[in-house]
């Protein structure tokens, strides 16, 4: 199992999980919209740009093509 | 050795990459994913397909192409950039509980465990069933598969399978048991439901919805291959208008391979498969016409609903504006970091306005990547 | 088909000579091929700011600017007051501070600790700035839009200039009163005789990091690569939009009429940028494009009568935004034969006769 930290909590997840999946199995929001709006991924494919997040103080990256990695502090709008 | 660079590890490119090594050329394929596959296969590689994976070829995943300028030098580049989905825009389509189809789908293969969950599949296309089918064996309660397309030319095309038996077999198993309604289609999503055409409200968790593909052309036309009405032209050996650039991968999975194969190999090799590849772009153009999009799809949003969602504007902005690139540069539509690939398609079917060109990087990219760029 | 005044261009400079015109009562035309604020309009930074080549470029520069405070532009117009805030690298730099701030009123010298509690993004080591706070920054294409609001636009070109008005490329006659081309670098094609150039510029957006920067910098080093001739030159130039957005620039380049990106220049553009603020490495850059600048030899404007009922207003080079007000301002008051607020002679087309 790999364990990574979501807004501060820590979540261990099966090699191989995408950290757009582990965002989701913990149920925490995505992304705000720019007017506010709590938006999740939609297309899956690195595409949408919906399910951007903050990894390790990276703002902006796409959690559906990344990979839990130990350690990994992610972070996201809501 | 002559040298082959393929862009993307779908089965296209993967058959593509398999191909080209048989015929002694060295081969590297780049693929912007974790793993090779593609959306369809996403890491899970049919056996029957696992000879593509040849230990010749040197495979650099989680590679994304975003200028020209960043492609290794090769004799030959063989474009396996894939398709994505086409999303129709309708009152709460971008609450947080509606994927994609395949978004959905990506999601359960990266982890997302999904049994026990109510789901809505709703659309258009073969996804639809493909989707819902492998939802359920993961234990998701598919309440519906809903397609918009209308009952008698579903029923035609399914008639018309009888003379493709391997594919009929295929379609049975795939809808077995599973409740599938045609003349239906999303009218507006809520938290936790979704209402359907012909159907009213249905309480769910999850709202996967596509309406058919649209193929990636960004690199391709960056490359300065001709795209024509969201097509790259090929000829019958699958070269593009640009010397030793191929493509390969429109359409179904059968007709990926059969073009990836077809791109990789000699001419004579190719030859031989260019009746079945003309069998499968028949087949597609069938497909197209059974799940052609209804025009009652284009009446969904409404004037509030979002159409770019990066940069949140309605539909009432947008509507007013006299081409793309007016609606661009005054509402911000289609001027954040999806570059227009979301609503691009989207109002392509809406306003009819034409795909605007591309500029590099085709893909949101650090900084960094684009310090070195040459010529 | 008749109009009292036929304008063509509906960049930001024919815009703003509608406005002018309009509120005036003369009955206008904007004819247009593309769409509003398309053109060089849509590739500009949008930086409204007081520059000092020359006292004429100083003279329009600080009027436009002064026109663009009083004007009520709505929010889609984005503008926002950030200032300039000039960098200096170096003790030669800081040389042109103080010469700056001599010709800019409001303007505030930062020494090197001031210059990093302006902007903490900066590389270590640069000397100090020079901060002017009345410089602005708005959305271009949306100004055009709304200069526009109240004038009839047709979508077709100015084919050819006729003894009474024009031959549009449609095919319709206009008679018209006065033609006035603000046509940027799509002039030469009616005027050949014009000196007027393109120079292709490059710019880069990033995704949105809110607070990442607060004013708008440019290198001072900038006089030395804007105005030198040379055939390729690349400043520093970093604009914080409103949505959070950094805009980055620059590039200069003659010769290369092409809209597509060079990405050597490119590369080097943003290399420059990446020398002045190291963290840029590290945001997302979601988009590039190219625009034409229309430069004149003296990096003015060409602004007045060319022949009986034509007029022009046109190579405005990287200060069109800016001087758009400036320039239809004077115009109009050449039209109504009243004082301009600032002389018009340095910017006559006929000082090129
Ligand atoms: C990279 C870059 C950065 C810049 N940054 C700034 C900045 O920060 N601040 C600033 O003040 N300025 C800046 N500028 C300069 C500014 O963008 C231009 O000077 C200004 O937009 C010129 O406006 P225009 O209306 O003359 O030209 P355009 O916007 O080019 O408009 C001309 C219009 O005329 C139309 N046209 C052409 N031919 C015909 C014809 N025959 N008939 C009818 N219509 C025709 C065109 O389609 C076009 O829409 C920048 C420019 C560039 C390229
Ligand atoms: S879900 Fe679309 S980019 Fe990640």
């Amino acid at each position: 199992m790999i364990a990574v930290l979501i807004n501060g909590r820590r979540i261990d997840v099966e090699p191989g999980t995408t950290v757009a999946a582990a965002v989701m199995r913990l149920q925490a929001g995505f992304r705000r919209s720019v007017t506010g709006e709590l938006r999740g991924p939609l297309c899956g494919m690195g595409i949408c740009m919906e399910c951007r997040v903050t990894l390790n103080g990276r703002p902006h990256e796409r959690s559906c093509q990344l990979l839990c990695a130990p350690g990994m502090e992610i972070s996201t709008d809501a | 050795m002559p040298s082959t660079l393929v862009i993307g590890g779908g089965p296209a490119g993967l058959a593509a990459a398999w191909a080209a090594v048989q015929t002694g050329d060295t081969v590297t394929l780049l693929d912007d994913n974790p793993a090779l596959g593609g959306q369809i296969w996403r890491g899970e590689i049919p056996s029957r397909y696992r000879r593509f994976l040849d230990p010749r070829v040197t495979v650099r995943t989680g590679v994304q192409i975003h200028s020209a300028a960043q492609l290794p030098s090769a004799d030959r580049i063989i474009l396996a950039t894939g398709t994505r989905e086409r999303f129709l825009p309708f009152p709460g389509w971008t609450l947080p509980h509606v994927l994609g189809a395949g978004g959905l789908q990506a999601m359960v293969k990266s982890g997302l465990p999904i049994a026990g969950k109510r789901v809505v599949v709703a659309g258009s296309g073969p996804l639809l069933l493909a989707v819902a089918a492998y939802l359920r064996k993961r234990g998701a309660k598919v309440l519906l598969v809903a397609e918009q397309a209308p009952y008698a030319r579903v029923a035609a095309f399914t008639r018309s399978l009888w003379r493709q038996p391997g594919k009929l077999l295929q379609a049975a198993q795939l809808g077995l048991g599973l409740r599938y309604r045609t003349d239906s289609w999303p009218l507006r999503a809520a938290p936790g439901s979704v209402t359907l055409q012909g159907h009213g409200v249905l309480p769910c968790d999850y709202l996967a919805c596509g309406f058919g593909l649209v193929t990636n052309t960004e690199l391709p036309e960056l490359l300065g291959c001709k795209v024509e009405s969201g097509a790259v032209i090929t000829d019958s050996k699958q070269r593009t208008t640009v010397p030793h650039i191929y493509f390969a991968g429109a359409g179904s999975v059968d007709r990926s391979i059969l073009e990836g194969q077809i791109a990789g190999f000699d001419l004579e090799r190719a030859r031989a498969l260019y009746p079945a590849r003309d069998a499968a772009v028949r087949f597609d153009r069938l497909l197209d016409e059974t799940f052609q999009l209804r025009s009652e799809l284009n009446t969904l949003a409404t004037p509030e609903t979002i159409i770019c969602r990066c940069e949140d504007v309605p539909f009432s902005a947008v509507w007013q504006q006299r081409d793309w690139r007016s609606a661009k540069l005054q509402t911000r539509c289609g001027m954040g970091p999806c570059q227009g690939r979301i609503c691009g398609p989207a109002l392509e079917h809406l306003c009819g306005w034409p795909a605007a060109s591309v500029r590099p990087p085709i893909f949101p990219t650090r900084l960094e990547n684009l310090l070195d760029l040459r010529e | 088909m008749t109009t009292d005044v036929l304008i063509a261009g509906a960049g930001i400079v024919g815009a703003a000579i509608a406005a002018a015109f309009r509120e005036e009562g003369g009955k206008c035309l904007v004819v247009e091929p593309h769409t509003v604020g398309g053109g060089a309009t849509a590739a500009g930074m949008g930086h409204v700011v007081v520059m000092d080549d020359s006292p004429a470029q100083l003279a329009l520069t600080e009027y436009s600017r002064r026109l663009w405070d009083a004007l009520p532009v709505p929010p889609s117009v984005e503008r926002e007051h950030r200032g300039t805030l000039w960098v200096a690298a170096d003790a030669e730099e800081m040389a042109e501070v103080a010469r700056k701030h001599a010709l800019f009123p409001a303007s505030e010298i930062l020494d090197e600790r001031a210059l990093y509690e302006a902007e903490p993004e900066l590389r270590p080591g640069l000397a100090g700035g020079l901060l002017v706070p009345g410089d602005s920054v708005v959305y271009a294409p949306t100004a055009a839009s709304w200069l526009l609001r109240l004038t009839p636009v047709r979508y077709t070109a100015i084919e050819s200039l006729t003894p009474d008005g024009a031959l549009l490329a449609d095919g319709t006659q206009v008679s018209a009163g006065l033609t006035i081309l603000a046509c940027g670098t799509g002039i030469t094609r009616l005027l050949p005789e014009l000196p007027i150039k393109p120079r292709k510029g490059h710019l880069a957006i990033t995704d949105r990091y809110p607070g990442f920067l607060r004013h708008q910098l440019v290198e001072l080093g900038y006089l030395k690569s804007a105005h030198g001739h040379s055939n390729e030159s690349v400043a520093f130039n970093v604009q914080p939009r409103s949505t959070g957005q950094i805009l980055i620039g620059s590039s200069r380049q003659y010769g290369d009429e092409s809209p597509d990106i060079r990405p050597e220049l490119l590369s080097r553009m943003l290399r420059r940028a990446v020398e002045y603020m190291p963290r840029l490495v590290d945001l997302q850059v979601i988009r590039t494009w190219t625009g034409f600048r229309a430069a004149t030899p003296d990096s003015l404007p060409l602004i007045g009568p060319v022949r009986d009922r034509v007029w022009v207003a046109a190579g405005h080079e990287g200060l069109g935004i800016t001087t758009s007000l400036g320039s239809a301002a004077l115009l109009l008051d050449r039209l109504l034969g009243d004082t301009p607020a600032i002389p018009p002679e340095p910017y006559l087309p006929e000082r090129f006769a």
